[in-house]
This record gives structure tokens, sequence and C-alpha cells, in this order.
């Protein structure tokens, strides 16, 4: 098995594996079997977009975590320049699960601050598997703070599991770090993007995701509780995750319907992990865009959007 | 049940009998000491048991019944429901789960708001009915709490919520996630007032609640011994493999840390909250 590749993929794995082995064979023999790659690798093709076409919710779940799927510094990297990150809540730590610092889009000065898992063992721990303590929502809360006395649009990028559910976290106040920030950025005087680049796990995402415009890639997702704790819960068995993705619409496609977001960032055949440079250029554009539509407004008249905007969530019967 | 009614087929289990000699309801036992109390005694006092000072969990118009100067409350958005917009099923419809507990609670949905008065003073107090779905947040939660705040607004009066909620709803979905966003936003708006709010934490205050509004307050009130927190002490078990340190998340262990600014005492809980709030509102004392 191809750790690669998640397993509804593995059909995939196997045609890019023959593929792989024809061209070494190729390289040897000077034979000309470039015809039979071709062919393979629009089969390969073919095979990829018909399964991801009719992707499940639990599969998408599985895409948004992928093990090679880009994290926040490689979208710094990609879409930004002369990052220089800020670290510190200035109280009582630096948390590596959240990232901060200035930036400049296309030429305009940027706040960015998102979440950061790690990609080897020692950096998934070292990030604490993009898990923020409290000491991490108040750098963010720091952060958004800055950057509307500088008046520079906040752009954030999330993508973690939830806020870590430890001893210390309780001790200095988990939730309070995570309501303040909901009020802060209900008010904050500066636009605010928010874009889900992979799991957009409750809480934890929403603290930095109160924003004029949210936006989620295609194959993110964003929910209340993961789809493992809310079957542990209701269905008394982690196992039914597929389950509860399905019921709770954790998807951007559906979130989009319920009117929950605004944008979806399309992705690359295959997610974003299989061609950086597209998902790159996807997400570039879509900021673009929208930092430009926002910034026409008057800022009393955004933050007036953006009430309304928080005001609507909800759906009852009067 | 034990592994020996397990074992007994069930036609000769004889179930549902109870055991109890005396009428029900008359005697209750206290789930702090254990000591059996006389129903109409704990009323008296607040259901705050005398022997120990366990403050028992209490419904929502309970509470406000107790803590609102008597006939002054009306209710605020009670004509709210909960939808079912993702008609969400796990191993029970979402609907049939609503339809339950509007039963069991007599309660439209977790959240009852009231404008009334304190002591002559004209506020706006919130409180949660935990029976309802463990009191979690969903939409209807969040839009009550929202035109609390909004009547608190327009007659420039204090705002005071009793939390006591697991967190958001789960069958909601993002709709719940959200409310905490919109919540916390309302009481921005009323800061930027300069109208006070009190975030009262009973117990239990966990989650996505505790995680809004219940920590927002301009004086965030405890009642002893509540459970407060973000994640469950059993999530935190699990997650960190230690056993929790003794009264952890406790009331008394948030005071210490600095997340809480008081515990009061149910029965105090009109007088401190009085001339907290008369003092942030240049009143004279009630």
């Amino acid at each position: 098995m191809n750790l690669n590749f998640i397993e509804f993929e593995q059909p995939i794995a196997e045609l890019e594996a023959k593929i792989e082995e024809l061209r070494l064979v190729g390289d040897d023999n000077e034979i000309n079997i470039q015809d039979e790659i071709t062919r393979l690798e629009s089969k390969s093709r073919t095979l990829t977009e018909s399964i991801f076409s009719n992707l499940k919710p639990w599969q998408i779940a599985q895409i948004a975590r992928h093990p090679q799927r880009p994290y926040m510094f490689e979208y710094i990297e990609q879409l930004f320049d002369d990052f220089q990150e800020l670290h510190g809540d200035r109280a009582f730590a630096d948390d590596h699960a959240i990232v901060g610092g200035v930036a400049r889009f296309q030429g305009k000065s940027v706040m960015l601050i998102g979440h950061q898992k790690g990609r080897d063992t020692k950096e998934k721990i070292y990030r604490n598997f993009g898990m923020p303590r409290p000491e991490g929502y108040r750098k963010a809360l720091r952060l958004m703070q800055t950057a509307e006395r500088f008046k520079m649009p906040v752009l954030t990028f999330i993508d973690t599991p939830g806020a870590y559910p430890g001893i210390g976290a309780e001790e200095r106040g988990q939730s309070e770090a995570i309501a303040r920030n909901l009020l802060v950025m209900a008010g904050l005087r500066v636009p605010i993007i928010s874009t889900v680049v992979g799991e957009g796990g409750s809480g934890g995402a929403l603290a930095i995701g109160v924003a004029d415009r949210v936006m989620m890639l295609e194959y993110s997702t964003y929910s209340v509780i993961s789809p493992e704790g809310c079957a542990s819960i209701l269905w008394k068995s982690a196992e039914k995750a597929s389950l509860a993705a399905e019921a709770m619409g954790i998807t951007s496609s559906r979130l989009k319907e319920l009117e929950l977001i605004d944008t979806i960032v399309p992705e690359p055949l295959g997610g974003a992990h299989r061609d950086m440079q597209t998902m790159a250029r996807n997400l570039r554009n879509a900021l673009s865009e929208t930092l430009e539509a926002l910034q026409e407004l008057s800022i009393d008249k955004l933050l007036e959007d953006r009430y309304q905007r928080l005001m609507s969530y909800g759906d009852f019967t009067s | 049940m034990s592994w020996f009614e397990k074992l007994m087929p069930s036609r000769i289990r004889t179930e549902g009998v109870s055991k109890r000699a005396v009428p029900e309801g008359l005697w209750a036992k206290c789930p702090g000491c254990s000591a059996i109390l006389y129903r109409a005694e704990m009323e008296r006092n607040l259901d705050v048991c005398p022997k120990c000072n366990h403050h028992n969990r209490i419904g929502a118009r309970r509470r406000l019944e107790i803590f609102l100067d008597p006939d002054t409350g009306v209710e605020i958005a009670e004509n709210l429901g909960p939808s079912d917009p993702l008609k969400f099923k796990d191993t029970k419809k979402y609907k049939d789960r609503i339809i339950q507990a509007q039963k069991q609670t007599g309660e439209k949905d977790a959240l009852v708001v009231m404008k009334g008065e304190l002591k002559g003073m004209d506020l706006v107090a919130a409180a949660f009915e935990f029976s309802f779905m463990g009191g979690s947040m969903g939409s209807v939660v969040g839009e009550r709490f929202v035109q609390g705040a909004n009547v608190c607004l327009e007659h420039n009066i204090p705002y005071v919520c009793f939390a006591a909620s697991g967190g958001a709803r789960m069958q909601e979905s993002l709709f719940s996630l959200m409310q905490m966003a919109k919540t916390s936003a309302a009481l921005g708006k009323l800061a930027k007032r300069g109208i006070p709010y009190i975030s009262v934490l009973t117990d239990p205050t966990t989650g996505g609640v505790s995680a809004s509004f219940a920590m927002l307050g301009d004086a965030n009130v405890a009642e002893p011994h509540a459970l407060i927190g973000f994640a469950g002490p059993r999530v935190i078990e699990q997650t960190v493999r230690e056993t929790l340190p003794d009264g952890f998340q406790r009331s008394e262990f948030l005071l210490e840390h600095g997340t809480v600014d008081m515990i009061v005492d149910r029965r105090e809980m009109r007088e401190t909250l009085a001339n907290l709030l008369s003092i942030l509102t240049h009143k004279a004392r009630p």
C-alpha cells in the first residue's frame, strides 16, 4: 500500500506505480513504450476524475487530513512575499500550533494568522498536531490588534482538529481565550478573510474564523465536532464516523448550500497536494478578488455587514 | 442492570416497581453528602443542601423565579422553536429528540430569557435549562440570547446570564458552532455601549457555551463547586493519559487560576449581583 494515497485512492496508486515501472523499463531498454505510458496516464486521470467526482463526506474528511496536504507555511511561501513571523502572546509562551506574522500580498501589507500542523513525528509534536493552547489564541488576538492599529487586512488559514484539551490549557483559560477572540474579531476595524484549508475543527477553528468572508478549499471540512467525536457520543462508537460526517454536513459544497460559507476555492484534480502550483493560483485569485471587494467598502459599512451576517446565522421556527 | 438480572428471563423480571415505601418526591437525597432531606426544606433553601452546602442543579424557570423580584419577569422570544435544517439523524431522529425533550421539560428549547427586575432595577436575565438536551446551544439558544441582548441595548439595562450547558448542539452542526460567534458579537455591542453583562457559571458549563458568552462577563461569577471548562474531564483524561488533579475544573480551581472573579452562594446571588450592578451603573445600593 502506498502511504501517499489514502484507502479509496489505492486503485489510482496502483496505476501510478505501473506507469512508474514502465518509465524505468523505458529508460533501461530504450524501447519506445511512450504510447503505453500515455494510455495509462490518461486512464489514471479518468479514474481519478471518476473517484473524485463522487466523494463521500468521510472521504473528503480524509483528504482534508491527508498527510501530504499543504499547510500554512506552504501557502505563505507560495502566496506571500517578505513574510516576517511574529512570536508569542506576551504573557506566557509562543504556541507553535498557530503561526502569525506580517507579509505582502500582491504588494500590499497584510497580517497572516493560521494553524500549522507538522509533517514528520518530531514536527507534529512540536506543532502539537495543530491544536492550539490559550497562548496560541492570545497570540492571534495580539496580532489582530496589531493589524487593526496599522490598518492591515487579516487573512486567517484554518487547519486544526480543535483546540487542545489539556490540563495546562484549562488552567490558563482555553474557553476565555477562544471567547475573547470571537468578540474582538466581530468588531475588528479591518477586513478579515478566513479560509479553511484543511480541517475546521470546532471552536478551535472558529477562534480565528470570525470574518467578513469565509472561504473553504474544495476538499476541506468544517464542523462543530470531529466526525469521530460526534460518532462516539451519538452512535456510541467512533467507527461510525462516516455516518456522522454524512449527517453533520461538513463539506464545502453542503455548507455553501446552507449559506454558512461564502466561497469554495476549487482544488486541482486529486486534491491540493497533487498540484501545489494550481492550488496556490486558485487561492491567490480567490483571496485577491475577495480582498478587493472588501476594500471598496467603508470600514463602518464593513463592520455593519459583518455584524448582520453573524446575526443571520441560525435556523429556527418562530 | 446487574449480571444476575440480565440472566433472568424477561418474563419473570418485574420492572418499574419502586422499592420506595414513602410517597415519591417528599424526600430527596443530596447528591453531595447523601443526606436524606425534606424536599420542602430544600426548596426553601433554594435547592442548596443545608448540611453540606451542595448546590443542586435547578431548571431555567426556577432559576429566574428565585433571581428576579416576584412577578416581574416577562419572557423574551418565547415563540422561537428549534428546526431541523440538516434533517439530522443518528440512532434517533433529531426531530424526535426535540419532541421528547420538549415533553420532558415543558420548554421549547434550552434557554429562557426574561426582562424583569432585581431589587427594583430593570434588567434582562437568561437561564439555561440543562435538562433540555444537556443545555446544548443550537440556533434557538443563540437567537434568544441575542434578542435578550437587544432588549438590553434598547432600554440601556444590564444583562445577566446563568449558564448550564454541555456545549454546542451537534445535531445542528455548523449552525450551532456559529451561535458562539453570534452571541459573542452581540456582547461586543453591549460592551461598546457600556452596558454591564454578568455571566454566572453554574454546574456544569463546558464546550461552546463556556468558550463564548459564558466567559465574557464584565464579571464572571461561579456557583460553588460547579464544573466549568472547555473540554470535558473525560476527554482531557483520554488525551493526556494522566489522572486529573483534585478539584480540577471546579469553581474554586477557576478562581485560583484567575478565570472567575468570585464564587457566590446561590442564597447570596441576588444581593451580590444587585450590589455589583448598581456600582457598575453608578446607582445607589438598592
